[in-house]
């Protein structure tokens, strides 16, 4: 499988003032991992462990202090269309309706080569992916909280990336709505075969939607502790899994990880 | 406010109407205790009529009883004589001065309408020149931390200074008392505008920005998309002060400069002595700015994003 991120020895430091004194914090450091075309990542781990920087960093929002970053054999060197973001708490412009919430992206990504029509089109598609067509001219607070992380979603998507980046997407939604929404984005990715990389510290969650799962340790200077291959097949049915012996397994590894090796202290 | 009010935005603006606009009526007060009354006594048994009259009655009696205890006072007031007129004396004289507030007998003796609608002339052009200078200014110092660090100290300098003392400079440069005013009236407007624009701007949730750089906006799409429209609620703060600013000084400025406006009316009714006339235009600059105000709050809410 092709390499479609390529993160090498990567660290971040930030200089924070405390006190009114200067000093240096490292989030990360000694990061390396290559992330494959089609696949599907989550990054676990205690808050505060640097998971969300590390998904900062891959969409170009903030440049590490160390290391090398490539996306597609270049340097990550700002943010791109070729890498969308769904935001944990969906970010949408208020005062803008759905449709033109994802029109908003579509429209950078595609004026260049395309009609109007075609643009809005584009837009509709990506609204009825996520189901949400009806919902097209209401405004984000006139729906609910799952339906706005799905237009999040549409906006991403809308972009046609080649990868879907997730900082705990589903993390504010109630468990049946996340449950739902986390079908869907299996189909979702199923058909549009876009790589995946999530940020997430639900355990279940990670399971169920990743090819492999990252475990960050405790910050600060947060690295990556173990990876986690999920040999699960697809596509996944989430009731099958709930008896399924691996599946237990791969939750139980992730548990001891999280609860026994890197046990906070203080929390 | 919650989703279902702001989902029906002229409906709740209706509602919000009501206890703003009594304030504006106080003009009237003895026709509008004597109305309900009969009413209520014609209208016996319609339950729904009753409630409906209930809540008029809870918006509008207070600051009927508000205003009847000003006139009460200012009656107790003048029982003893001396230069103030009483309520009643006022208030004949206000009817003789509205039954013709648009005349016109020479530039020096005209309609109380006439002057307060050339006051309002002034506030809107030295108002709407601040506002097109002050509101780009604004945006351009929210964005360059830079062009901000420069401007600061001499914005806060400058601020303080009461607008009059601007007179004499908009005296010499213009060399008419008209535009002078109008100069005064554009420097007290602008400073609100510049620093509530540039405090918007600074403080447009770093989640929209972060949305438009993942989506490699174009500076054009992020002005139009996403600072402006965060940002219009607090320019709106910023043109409510200044307006209100505006219409506080433009008084002070006329009685300076002369010409036509509620400032000189007021100062030429003191030169003839109608002290009654003074009272009277204090009461109208207070209803124009609470109806400025007023206007500005409405068009505020209808583009406010933070309470959704």
């Amino acid at each position: 499988m092709k390499k479609i991120v390529q993160i090498e020895n990567v660290g971040q430091t930030f200089e924070v003032t405390q006190n009114r004194k200067k000093g240096r914090f490292t989030a990360l450091r000694d990061i390396s991992l290559d992330i494959h075309e089609g696949e599907s990542v989550s990054l676990i781990g205690h808050s505060g462990c640097g998971k969300s920087t590390l998904l900062n960093l891959i969409a170009g929002l903030t440049r590490p202090t160390s290391g090398v970053m490539l996306c597609n054999g270049r340097e990550i060197a700002g943010p791109g269309p070729e890498r969308a973001v769904v935001f944990q708490n969906h970010s949408l412009l208020p005062w803008l309706t759905c449709f033109d919430n994802v029109h908003l992206a579509v429209e950078r990504v595609f004026a260049a080569t395309e009609g109007r029509a075609q643009l809005r089109q584009r837009t509709r598609d990506a609204l009825a992916l996520v189901g949400l067509s009806h919902a097209e001219g209401k405004y984000p607070h006139e729906i609910s909280g799952g339906m706005k992380q799905r237009v999040g979603i549409a906006r991403a998507l809308s972009m046609q990336p080649r990868i879907l980046l997730m900082d705990e997407p589903f993390g504010a939604l109630d468990a049946l709505t996340r449950a739902n929404l986390q079908d869907e984005l299996m189909k979702i990715l199923a058909a549009t075969r876009a790589t995946m990389v999530m940020v997430t510290h639900d355990v279940d969650e990670a399971v169920l939607l990743s090819d492999r799962v990252v475990m960050l340790t405790n910050g600060p200077a947060a690295t990556i502790g173990e990876i986690l291959e999920v040999g699960l097949e697809r596509p996944r049915d989430r009731l099958a899994l709930a008896h399924d012996p691996q599946f237990g397994e791969c939750r139980a590894a992730l548990m001891e990880f999280l609860y026994q090796k890197q046990l906070r202290v203080a929390a | 406010m919650s989703v279902a009010a702001t989902m029906n935005r002229s409906g709740s603006a209706g509602a919000d109407e009501a206890p703003t606009v009594v304030p504006m009526e106080a003009k009237k007060p003895e026709k509008a205790a004597g109305a309900p009354v009969s009413v209520a006594g014609g209208s016996d048994g319609g339950g729904r009529a009753g409630e409906w009259l209930r809540a008029l009655v809870r918006a509008v009696l207070p600051p009927l009883l508000g205003v009847a205890l000003l006139i009460g006072v200012w009656h107790v007031a003048t029982l003893g004589g001396g230069g103030i007129p009483s309520p009643g004396k006022t208030w004949d004289a206000a009817v003789v001065l509205f039954s013709d507030p648009f005349y016109r007998e020479g530039p020096n003796d005209q309609g109380i309408g006439w002057n307060v609608l050339e006051s309002l002339k002034r506030v809107g052009i030295g108002f709407g020149i601040a506002a097109l200078i002050g509101i780009p200014a604004g945006f351009l110092l929210g964005r360059f931390a830079l062009l901000a660090r420069m401007m600061n100290p001499v914005i806060s300098l400058l601020r303080p200074v009461s607008p009059l003392a601007w007179l004499p400079i908009g005296l010499l440069v213009f060399q008419r008392a008209d535009p002078a005013a109008t100069w005064t009236i554009f420097i007290c407007s602008i400073w609100p505008m510049i620093l509530n624009t540039a405090q918007g701007v600074t403080r447009v949730p770093q989640d929209y920005l972060n949305v438009a750089r993942v989506l490699n906006l174009s500076e054009w799409k992020v002005f139009t998309k996403i600072l402006f429209p965060a940002v219009l609620p607090y320019m709106l703060t910023g043109i409510r002060l200044s307006i209100g600013t505006a219409w506080l000084v433009i008084v002070a400025a006329e009685m300076l400069t002369g010409g036509v406006g509620i400032g000189f009316w007021v100062w030429d009714e003191w030169n003839n002595l109608k002290v009654e006339h003074i009272i009277i235009a204090i009461f109208v600059i207070g209803i124009v700015g609470l109806i400025l105000e007023q206007m500005l709050m409405l068009v505020a809410r209808r583009f406010s994003y933070e309470n959704r």
